[in-house]
């Protein structure tokens, strides 16, 4: 049995433990529907041309975790912010750790879905905000969507602002030979609302996880997020991160994405503006080495005059790694004044590597500012003699030129913290020891 | 310190240096001049170590050991510096986090700490101001937007907080000022010392009048023809290269 039939097949299984007669039961039963008739994308669908799942479809996955794992805190610290104070909700396998998390419901909301779903005073705000600006056509969003249960709830009411940031940490501990898991997030900042979010993806062991996550952001008028996704996983976990964000007037939403480590990572990044004078930030970083994958496809649609957008990844290649990025601009005929810029950068360190960039802009209106560069290049020569003559060795030298080459996508991390355990990452991804306090 | 058997050095099967010889002692500063694509610059990475050179016969001793096997970085840590020609930007890293990892990373392979931090701001506190370089200057990035002059003043900053034993100047005057060339000579004379070597590599006099060589040597087609004192400078001056072209032809 494959993994598509596998996974229709356990729909019913799934229902089982839901409560039907929840309004958003109907949109997993749509969802399932859409997803039987589509199944998984193929290199086929011009969208996944560059990014084949076929390897995963062969994989025998456990779709619901048979053991329930405790762990202790000590062993997973390292994966967490833990230089600064912030709240925490974390899955183990899938499921819900009330011991390792730490969440709230003073003044804002810092839950899970499960209790989301479940207790009723939280079903209005599901039924304004659950699958309203996921799609409904795409099908592994539609996978994502059918057996959503579980995955981080945050709802920030009207001026309100969190005491601290949020980390949702996804852990799978290698208890399934091969394990499968959706979570679904949801994130409403609600007007003049203000969040920052940290999100982490993380196998413990060697054995395969695939991982189809959906997250769905709202961000009132006047609101601020700041998502964060660090994707720094084992070589064997693969991870399909499909996040939609809804802006109304004056929001600012930015999301910061940091690809480090995984076997394959899809990122489909979705900006819908409804609103005007909307900023709207996508910036990434990913360094890539041995035979990783990771695919950019990101989506900025201008619906509303006067808003903007800002593109910026950067892609490092090593060994015989692989990097798609897609960078799609819609400017609907009404957008005027719509100022949207995409740059994407690439350094190919070794010639087995490869990036496939593709700036998609598809612009109706006629007064709009639309700029968009890529570049794929190597490291400079003459730049790695001047750093070398100055006594830098040439790893240490290497590093350093390709950690300037990604700084500007660090600056604007607002979470110091954060940015230097970045910082700290690409160290030792790049194999020096190093501070790059540049 | 550095003797120079002749050199030959060549790049894509075209020999630019064809056997250079060049002796400087602890103490002295050495003029190199010559025309436009006589060698002056490749002679200057080629002691640097740059890679993109082929170096067949000769060797470089400096204080008696083979730099020939040395890595660009191995030379600067034994106390080679080049101010280059054309200092390339490196938009991101700031001037003064550069000189942090450059010092750092030298002190690291003579196997010494990091340099405090105090100690470390202190130092360039101290040479920023001895080079009437703008404290702002420091924290932007390295080269990136610099004029001609900033770049070469900053390369002379470099070379004051590295302290190197052999310091190789290629056309630090290009691009300068008068104001400027005073200051950056100014700089220059201050890092003379009797434990240290200067090797001005330049197309005119004028950068002379302020570094005062102790010899001056003229470099014509990857050859070293003509060596003697700095009145040799001011004879070139007044009557240009094409003499010594004829002499070196015969």
């Amino acid at each position: 049995m494959d993994l598509k039939e596998k996974l229709v097949s356990s729909f019913l299984a799934f229902e089982d433990g839901l409560d039907l007669d929840h309004p958003v039961h109907e949109e997993r039963s749509n969802a399932i529907k859409n997803f039987e008739t589509k199944g998984f994308p193929t290199k086929k669908d011009e969208a996944w041309k560059y990014t084949s799942l076929k390897s995963l479809e062969k994989v025998d996955f456990s779709i619901f975790p048979k053991h329930e794992t405790t762990l202790e805190y000590k062993d997973i610290k390292k994966y967490f912010l833990h230089e600064i104070d912030t709240y925490k909700i974390v899955f183990v396998d899938g499921v819900y750790s009330s011991y390792l998390s730490e969440t709230t419901h003073d003044e804002v909301d810092i839950c899970l879905m499960s209790s989301a779903f479940s207790k009723d005073m939280f079903r209005p705000v599901l039924e304004v905000y659950f699958n309203k600006v996921a799609s409904k056509d795409e099908s592994l969003t539609s996978l994502n969507t059918a057996f959503s249960k579980e995955g981080a709830y945050i709802y920030i009411p009207k001026n309100k602002m969190p005491k601290k940031p949020i980390q949702i940490l996804h852990l799978a501990t290698g208890n399934e030979a091969a394990l499968m898991l959706q979570p679904r997030n949801l994130i409403v900042a609600e007007d003049n609302a203000e969040v920052q979010i940290i999100e982490r993806h993380q196998s413990l062991t060697g054995n395969e996880v695939f991982t189809n996550s959906v997250t769905e952001i709202f961000a009132g008028r006047d609101a601020i997020v700041d998502y964060y996704k660090v994707q720094n996983d084992d070589a064997t976990a693969s991870l399909v991160d499909n996040t939609y964000i809804s802006q109304k007037d004056n929001s600012v939403v930015r999301v910061h994405t940091f690809s480090f480590g995984g076997k394959l990572i899809r990122n489909n990044l979705n900006f819908y503006q409804n609103g005007e004078r909307i900023d709207s930030t996508l910036k990434g970083v990913t360094i890539l080495s041995d035979k990783q994958h990771v695919d950019h496809h990101t989506l900025v649609h201008h619906a509303q005059p006067n808003c903007e957008s800002h593109q910026d990844y950067k892609g490092i290649f090593g060994d015989s790694s692989t990097g798609v990025f897609n960078g799609r601009i819609i400017v609907d005929k009404i957008a005027q004044k719509t100022d949207a810029f995409q740059q994407n950068n690439n350094i190919l360190l070794s010639d087995r590597s490869t990036i496939n960039s593709k700036p998609q802009l598809e612009i109706f209106a006629d007064d709009v500012k639309c700029s968009h560069g890529c570049t794929i290049g190597q490291l400079d020569e003459e730049a790695l003699f001047y750093l070398r003559s100055r006594g830098i060795p040439k790893k240490e030298a290497k590093a350093l030129l390709m950690y300037a080459f990604a700084n500007n996508v660090l600056e604007s991390v607002r979470i110091p913290e954060l940015k230097a355990r970045i910082n700290k990452i690409i160290a030792n991804k790049l194999g020096v020891r190093m501070g790059f306090d540049l | 310190m550095l003797e120079i058997k002749n050199l030959h050095a060549s790049v894509e099967d075209k020999e630019i240096l064809k056997g250079i010889d060049l002796k400087v002692n602890a103490g002295e500063v050495h003029a190199i001049m010559g025309p436009n694509g006589s060698g002056k610059s490749t002679l200057a990475e080629v002691i640097a170590g740059q890679e993109e050179f082929e170096v067949g016969e000769g060797s470089i001793l400096l204080d008696g050991e083979d730099l020939g096997e040395l890595s660009p970085e191995e030379r600067a840590h034994k106390g080679v510096f080049l101010s280059f020609q054309y200092p390339v930007e490196i938009p991101g890293v700031s001037v003064t986090n550069f000189m942090k990892t450059a010092i750092n990373e030298s002190r690291k392979a003579q196997g010494l700490e990091d340099m405090p931090a105090n100690e470390m701001l202190k130092k360039i506190r101290e040479k920023s101001e001895m080079l009437e370089i703008d404290r702002k200057f420091l924290s932007r990035s390295l080269n990136e937007g610099f004029s001609g002059g900033e770049k070469k003043r900053n390369e002379i900053f470099q070379m004051a907080m590295m302290e190197p034993k052999l310091a190789i100047l290629d056309e630090t005057d290009s691009g300068l000022d008068i104001d400027a060339l005073r200051i950056v000579a100014n700089g220059v004379n201050k890092l003379r010392g009797k434990d240290n070597a200067i090797i001005v590599i330049t197309h005119y006099q004028r950068l002379l009048e302020y570094i005062v060589p102790d010899f001056v040597h003229v470099l014509y087609n990857g050859k070293i023809v003509k060596s003697g004192t700095k009145e040799l400078a001011l004879e070139l001056e007044e009557k240009g290269y094409d003499w010594l072209k004829e002499e070196a032809a015969v």
